[in-house]
């Protein structure tokens, strides 16, 4: 299946595959989903919520009797990565939402992940336990205590199978930090380190050591008052292990090198998009606020998700616009606080297509080699199993055609934040407010 | 030994035993610390059927309880029923050296490493070597690195066949995929040396050193060159021997930073290592290894840091060491410059060649004279004297500058080697040929004729082979006017020896001369010597009628 390779995202019809969550309208809070992210391999898709817990699904082995249940992702373990915690000195509470988790590649048989809340990243170890141990010597195996002078001999506890288990156990907490809220973390491509980020600084950690970590950036100000600038995103570079890139709120991206100094605030290189000085207004800087930054998988390029567009960034740069219907609402998605949405972004396998998420509950995707795009929706109507989705369309003004839906009747509650791209197959999973939605490529 | 003594003594082994699962973690680890105690009761064979399995099977533990449990096992092997028994010991330790934790791997392979000492070889070969072999090709790359740590005390004892498996799993685990895996490879590297045969270290070490060397990843760098500095530092010789001997192309794989800070220091002490063939290696490599260094600072690394070292080398009681210098020492001439090489050069030089050398081979010799030419061409003074006399008084020295009159350097000039009286005859002919012959004829050819007499053979003979080049060069007529008459003369001298040159000179020069010079001049030379006193020349005359036959006409 790697021929497929998450090729083109429009020579490929998308079909549903399945949806998880709650069906009912009523969304509780801790539902909501906060994060999505595949794994390495793609046979598991972790998910991390509000309520603090991570769900991680696993795909089914292949089915020869049933090629079309291929990528069933079923449920694996679910456990409570973070709890609600109060500071006390500031008097805040930190939330145990789940902004962040990112998969550590894998070592040996069991699997590793990293979850972060605002405040607190941790290691867990995802392992399966299929044997236990029976035979105890003082007592029976439902705890009753034998008679001391009945022991003869010594009993040596054998292992017996049993049913599949999957166990989660914090590895590693990695706490007291970070001042302020912790937006991305990153594993370096040497296995060994990884960088947490919050609005003014980056850290650098070593996964196995818990008590110190290196600051590689700070852009804290010497008076805050001067603050005009916050780190909203930052990567490490797929294969260059010194290198990382950060996004701010100015819609900058700094592409630093661990190389070149302790402290990274100076960057090797800046990116940045002179403003079209017709497009300027109010919001303009808003809206030009860098949510996400991704780099391709084969570390040549970069993508960075502002409010109404995504940029590929490298020598040649490309710049599509994602929903830019909505420049003429930016006035109402301001009032609302829509525009301070943060929407994610994710390559295909082969770094052919970018996905991005967008308002109610409608999905891009663009291909770059075909300079083509389509809009999807993770809806329940379409929830058919293998029900090929439709693509959508958005009228900004003027005459609406049939199959057209207006810009003004867009749910701005429904909104598609988080998506993920299995890393070798054509199957997504797009994460509306409470659901997962697990699409994949129509087989035939 | 197992429990039939009653409750008293086994009540506290059960709670041990059963307290290895305890929730509390302490007791876990308390009783993992009393594992000796537990084997002891249970008895050697008990220990090996069950406790070993069950122990196996426990990897779902925390770090302190595996890290003392991959201690214990190391000292099991009594335990166990003694080394004949020592495998049994192996599945646990295996699975402990795939753990994600580093302490508990690291730990687990010291143990192995441990335990290897006490397995037969034939229990080496079936059972720990397809141990090593699974970690090495595991998936994960905390099995491979792993596996790095035990290749080089299963190597010494196994099978020849066992031992090239070995290495292809050391090559694979240098070019890994995953930098962990290349980074332990690289630190085991210098172990594993010292554990191989010199030839495979010449032959799959120094590839792999260079390749790691030169990793993408920085500090593999930096792990290479301790690896480095301790080879160069190595108590056994040939560790020591193997770096010298391929020390340009560490040079070239580190780099010219790297060169200045580390390897300088490191070649200084080779050239100063106690061990001759190690000093004869380096120093074979002075020149190639000063060419290399960083322009900005060569002159002055050399003046500083090699230069002393090679001093002393000069007054080495080793020949090798010696011959090893003597094609280097001008070499660096050319780096160095004139007044270096006038004030510091030529006096080594020259002690050399006052040296009384019995031994000296061929091309150390002929480097001497290349060198030599090399010397003179920028110099205009006295010391050509001095450095002519010796030319004359060591027959090594003139027997290499004879046959190699066709490589000194080509860019001398005619005035240069006039005044210093080299005998660059052949390239004096090609570079000016219009004043050839009576150049040769004012200032060379008694040189030449002197020599076709020496009183070394070699000399002799190697002359004539040069007689014969000239005469290619001048052509027949000349050789008949100059050279034909006075080898013919030889044929009278009284010395046997002197006679026999006239016969080898005429095998050479009938080839050049052409048929009518042979025929009229030669040929009669030969029949007159054909009753010569001396049985010897008389043989010579048969061969040297045989030798020119095909160059006479011959009558129907």
């Amino acid at each position: 299946m790697v021929s497929g390779a998450g090729g083109g995202g429009n020579d490929v019809q998308w079909c549903f595959s399945q949806v998880k969550g709650a069906i009912d309208d009523d969304v509780a809070e801790a539902d909501i989903i906060s994060t999505v992210e595949f794994n390495h391999s793609g046979e598991l898709l972790a998910t991390g919520d509000k309520g603090g817990r991570v769900v991680i699904f696993q795909q089914e082995t292949e089915n020869k009797s049933q090629p079309q249940c291929r990528s069933e992702y079923n449920v694996y373990s679910t456990f409570q990565s973070h709890e609600p915690e109060f500071d006390y000195l500031k008097s805040l509470e930190i939330e145990e939402k789940i902004n962040k988790i990112r998969w550590l590649p894998q070592k040996n048989a069991a699997q590793f992940l990293l979850s972060t809340n605002d405040k607190t990243i941790k290691l867990w170890k995802i392992s399966e336990r299929d044997k236990r141990p029976e035979g105890y010597n003082l007592k029976e195996e439902d705890g009753r205590y034998r008679d001391a002078t009945t022991i003869t001999t010594l009993r040596v506890p054998v292992f017996r199978p049993m049913d599949l288990m999957v166990e989660a156990s914090p590895r590693r907490v990695f706490a007291n930090a970070h001042t302020y809220h912790i937006n991305s973390i990153s594993v370096n491509s040497d296995n060994e380190t990884y960088l947490s980020a919050d609005d003014l600084r980056i850290n650098l950690w070593h996964l196995e050591i818990t008590d110190r970590s290196f600051n590689i950036v700070d852009i804290k100000p010497a008076n805050m008052e001067e603050l005009t600038e916050v780190i909203t995103a930052a990567e490490f570079h797929p294969h260059q292990c010194n290198t990382f890139v950060y996004s701010s709120s100015k819609g900058t991206i700094r592409l630093c090198d661990m190389r070149a100094s302790a402290l990274c605030d100076k960057h090797s290189k800046l990116f940045e998009e002179p403003e079209d000085p017709s497009n300027r207004s109010f919001f303009s800087e808003i809206i030009s606020s860098i949510s996400d930054v991704k780099f391709s998988h084969n570390g040549r390029y970069m993508m960075t998700r502002d409010y109404l567009s995504v940029k590929i960034w490298d020598l040649n740069m490309e710049n599509r616009p994602v929903h830019e219907y909505l420049r003429s609402k930016l006035c109402s998605l301001y009032e609302n606080d829509c525009i301070f949405d943060k929407f994610e972004c994710c390559w295909n396998g082969n770094d052919s297509v970018v996905m991005t998420g967008s308002y109610n509950n409608f999905f891009r995707m663009l291909d770059r080699t075909q300079r083509r795009d389509v809009t999807l929706e993770a809806s329940r109507e379409s929830c058919k199993p293998r029900q090929v989705l439709k693509p959508r369309r958005v009228c900004a003004g003027g005459k609406r055609k049939k199959d057209e839906i207006s810009v003004d009747s867009l749910d701005f509650n429904k909104k598609i934040l988080h998506t993920a791209w299995h890393p070798q197959e054509n199957i997504i999973a797009v994460a509306t407010t409470n659901n997962l939605y697990i699409f994949q490529e129509k087989v035939n | 030994m197992a429990g039939a003594e009653g409750d008293d003594s086994l009540y506290p082994i059960a709670v041990l035993i059963d307290e290895l699962r305890n929730e509390d973690v302490q007791l876990r680890l308390n009783s993992i610390k009393k594992l000796s105690t537990i084997a002891l009761a249970l008895g050697v064979e008990r220990t090996r059927t069950e406790l070993l399995p069950f122990l196996t099977d426990t990897i779902y533990d925390e770090d302190e309880v595996l890290l003392a449990l991959a201690e214990q096992l190391g000292t099991f092997t009594v335990l166990v029923g003694g080394p004949e028994f020592v495998h049994c010991l192996l599945p646990p330790l295996e699975s402990l050296a795939t753990v994600e934790e580093t302490v508990v791997r690291d730990k687990a392979v010291e143990s192995l490493r441990k335990i290897s000492q006490e397995h037969s070889p034939v229990d080496l070969e079936v059972h720990f070597v397809p141990l090593v072999k699974r970690l090495a090709s595991g998936d994960w790359f905390t099995s491979r690195t792993s596996a790095c740590g035990l290749f080089s005390v299963c190597y010494p004892r196994v099978s020849s066949t066992v031992k090239a498996e070995i290495r292809q799993h050391f090559r694979t685990l240098c070019s890994d995929d995953t930098p962990m895996v290349r980074r332990a490879a690289a630190s085991k590297l210098g172990e594993f040396a010292k554990v191989l045969e010199l030839d495979y270290v010449k032959s799959d070490i120094i590839p792999l050193f260079t390749a790691l060397a030169s990793d993408e990843q920085e500090d593999l760098e930096a792990l290479v060159m301790p690896t480095l500095r301790q080879a160069a530092e190595d108590k056994s010789w040939r560790v020591r021997y193997m770096v010298a001997d391929k020390f340009s192309e560490l040079q070239k794989a580190v780099g010219p930073e790297i060169t200045k800070n580390d390897l300088v220091p490191a070649f200084q002490n080779l050239l100063k290592d106690c061990e001759a063939e190690v000093r004869a290696a380096a120093a074979n490599k002075v020149k190639v290894f000063c060419e290399n260094l960083p322009e900005d600072s060569r002159e002055t690394i050399i003046m500083t840091h090699i230069l002393p070292c090679v001093k002393e080398l000069v007054s080495d009681t080793n020949q090798h060491v010696k011959s090893a210098l003597a094609s280097v020492i001008m070499g660096l001439s050319t780096i160095l410059g004139k007044d270096n090489t006038v004030e510091h050069l030529l006096p080594l030089f020259l002690v050399q060649l006052k040296d009384e050398v019995t031994h000296l081979e061929l091309s150390p010799v002929s480097h001497l004279s290349v060198s030599l030419s090399l010397v003179v061409k920028d110099l205009s003074d006295c010391t050509t004297a001095e450095t002519q006399l010796f030319i004359f008084q060591c027959p090594e020295v003139r027997l290499n500058i004879i046959s190699n009159l066709d490589c000194v350097n080509e860019v001398i000039g005619i005035r240069q080697l006039s005044q210093s009286l080299l005998p660059a005859i052949v390239e004096l002919a090609e570079d000016a040929k219009w004043r050839g012959v009576e150049f040769f004829d004012e200032k060379l050819n008694s040189l030449c004729m002197a020599w076709l007499i020496d009183h070394v053979f070699a000399i002799r003979e190697a002359a004539t082979c040069n007689l014969m080049k000239l005469v290619e060069k001048f052509g027949a007529e000349w050789a008949q006017n100059t050279i034909v008459p006075k080898v013919l003369g030889m044929a009278n001298d009284s010395n046997y020896l002197h006679r026999m040159t006239t016969l080898f000179c005429i095998n050479a020069l009938s080839e050049v001369c052409g048929q009518e010079i042979t025929t009229k001049h030669m040929l009669p030379v030969v029949l007159k010597m054909s009753t010569d006193q001396v049985a010897n020349v008389r043989f010579n005359v048969a061969r040297s009628l045989q030798k020119i036959g095909p160059f006479l006409p011959w009558l129907d």
